[in-house]
């Protein structure tokens, strides 16, 4: 460690950090996968049955933000060059918030239960929050400030922004009153197109050209790509906001900065598959599958947003919403989540493995 | 002292071609072309594990006094690495396609964190540090070849 800079070069935390993260995530996602099977159709016809709302969470919080907060656990330190600090006991308070938190909001949402929605708001909050601020901690220390880590901060604050948009729907739900439905839109898009969109965007600038050997990304897009996603995310949700008095300018206004958003995600999305057809590993790679499927929904989903803009049949069919959610959630982040955990998870076993005290050297290797 | 730190990285991105080179002939289990490519890999990372342990380090280490830091860490990763490259010269030797594929894999995602913690921490703290060095130490670097 030098004391200075807070800068480590050490080797990454103790496995027991991330992998705490990485294990209960695909246990998170079966449960989504159970309550969809169980509930059959029923489960994906309207945007607010409980149901819905429950598989929604199980997968957003369980499956992608659990990967998500493990995968940083681990990354900070070898991206970065600052861990986070005091690890085992952050990593432990954390997972455990998180995982009261989502059994109990799922619950709550399914059985349409008050108090344990409440439960759920604290424990959720105290989790999320005590993981933004270490990682804020972490990222502000950063050796040097590259595109990754812009997109990296930007990610934690956007996670904050969606939290406290939650906190508030929670309320209607723990105490029956209404919410407006905008501030449930905003919420979502702020967990999706930034908490989620934005990790992602930030950590392919690194990973796609590393480990799946591609060219690099263009510059220009690595200066400006994750900051105009965030401004736009501010425009677009004070626009959506002041639509709601029902102005027919700011129903323009709102929609060009959505259709802006779209588009910009298509573009991460193109530029990304056409990087992965210049791939110099020609040998096949399941990672690069999964990433490549995500890529396709993503865009799928953006143009399909823009189109539903300018084309009022397709907004008013009933199945739209239903369709960009799952493109959104399952086709892009749930596949793009799964192609980094099917790398890093079996190599921090190696690792593990590799140094633990007196193992023989010859180590199994990952396939 | 960019000049430096280009170079070396340019070495990382050599090498990572023709990492890819070695795997695909292991791939369609072409033995004698695998076996020189694996070769030419392993010399051009050896080269450039040596620039780092034999120049770059030492003088990083000598001008901050920093021997137990930053630097013992990528030698112990060096180490690793070393370790994998002659396993995967064995897998050659034994025709053993699947054996290599996992080594190879494994070896991937250990180089390229190894690669992402010298660019993005290492080299910028050697660039503060020995700014004033940088064509005595390129020098030396590039006296040491293949
Ligand atoms: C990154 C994290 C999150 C993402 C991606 C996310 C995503 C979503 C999505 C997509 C919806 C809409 C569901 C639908 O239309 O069926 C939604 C609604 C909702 N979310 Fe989240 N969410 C996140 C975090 C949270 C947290 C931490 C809480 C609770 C503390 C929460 C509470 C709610 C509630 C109560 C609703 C329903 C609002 C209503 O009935 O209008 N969300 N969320
Ligand atoms: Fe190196």
């Amino acid at each position: 460690m030098n004391s200075k800079t807070g800068l480590s070069l050490t080797q990454a935390p103790p496995i027991s950090v991330p992998l705490r993260f990485f294990l209960t995530a695909p246990l998170f996602g079966l449960a989504a996968a159970i309550l969809f099977f169980w509930f059959g159709p029923a489960a994906i016809e309207t945007r607010w049955s409980p149901v819905t709302l429950a598989i929604t969470h199980l997968l957003t919080l369980g499956f992608l933000l659990m990967a998500i907060i493990g995968a940083m656990m681990q990354m900070l330190p070898v991206m970065v060059g600052s861990p986070l600090n005091r690890p085992r006991v952050l990593s432990t308070v954390v997972h455990v918030f998180l995982c009261l938190g989502l059994l109990a909001l799922a619950c709550g949402f399914l059985f349409t239960n008050k108090i344990l929605i409440i439960i759920s708001m604290p424990s959720l909050a105290a989790g999320l929050l005590l993981f933004a601020g270490a990682a804020s901690t972490s990222l502000m220390r950063a050796a040097t400030i590259n595109a990754t880590v812009t997109g990296m901060r930007l990610s934690v604050a956007a996670l904050v922004v969606t939290l406290v948009l939650a906190l508030i729907v929670s309320t209607g739900h723990a105490w029956s009153w209404h919410v407006p439905k905008t501030i449930t839109n905003v919420h979502m898009t702020w967990g999706l197109v930034g908490t989620v969109s934005l990790l992602i965007i930030g950590v392919a600038y690194e990973v796609v050209p590393m480990f799946q050997m591609t060219p690099a990304y263009p510059g220009w897009m690595k200066r400006r790509f994750t900051t105009l996603l965030f401004i736009g995310l501010l425009l677009w949700s004070a626009l959506y906001a002041l639509q709601s008095n029902g102005s027919t300018l700011m129903t323009v206004l709102a929609d060009l900065a959505s259709s802006f958003l779209a588009l910009w995600l298509l573009v991460f999305a193109v530029i990304t598959y056409r990087l992965q057809g210049q791939r110099k590993r020609r040998t096949p790679d399941v990672s690069v599958h999964f990433w490549r499927t995500g890529l396709i929904c993503l865009g799928l989903c953006a143009v399909l947003w823009v189109v539903s803009r300018l084309w009022p049949a397709l907004d008013n069919w009933p199945r739209l919403n239903m369709l960009l959610g799952v493109l959104m959630i399952v086709g892009f982040a749930v596949s793009v989540i799964n192609a980094m955990l099917y790398k890093i998870a079996p190599f921090l076993v190696w690792l593990h493995s590799q140094h633990l005290p007196g193992s023989a050297r010859a180590i199994p290797n990952m396939n | 002292m960019t000049k430096l730190i280009n170079a070396l990285i340019a070495e990382h991105r050599a090498c990572d071609d023709e990492f890819a080179l070695a795997e695909k002939a292991v791939a369609d289990q072409e033995w004698t072309k695998a076996a020189e490519l694996c070769r030419h890999f392993v010399q051009s990372m050896e080269c450039h594990l040596r620039h780092e342990e034999e120049v770059l380090f030492p003088a990083f280490e000598e001008r901050t006094g920093m021997t137990s830091g930053p630097t013992r860490v990528m030698r112990m990763e060096h180490e690793d690495m070393r370790q994998l490259f002659h396993d995967m010269e064995e897998s050659i030797k034994n025709k053993d396609r699947e054996g290599y594929l996992g080594q190879s894999e494994t070896l991937l995602i250990l180089m390229q964190q190894h690669n992402m913690k010298e660019e993005n921490i290492l080299y910028p703290m050697v660039q503060n540090a020995l700014r004033a060095d940088q064509d005595n130490i390129l020098a030396k670097i590039k006296s040491i070849a293949v």
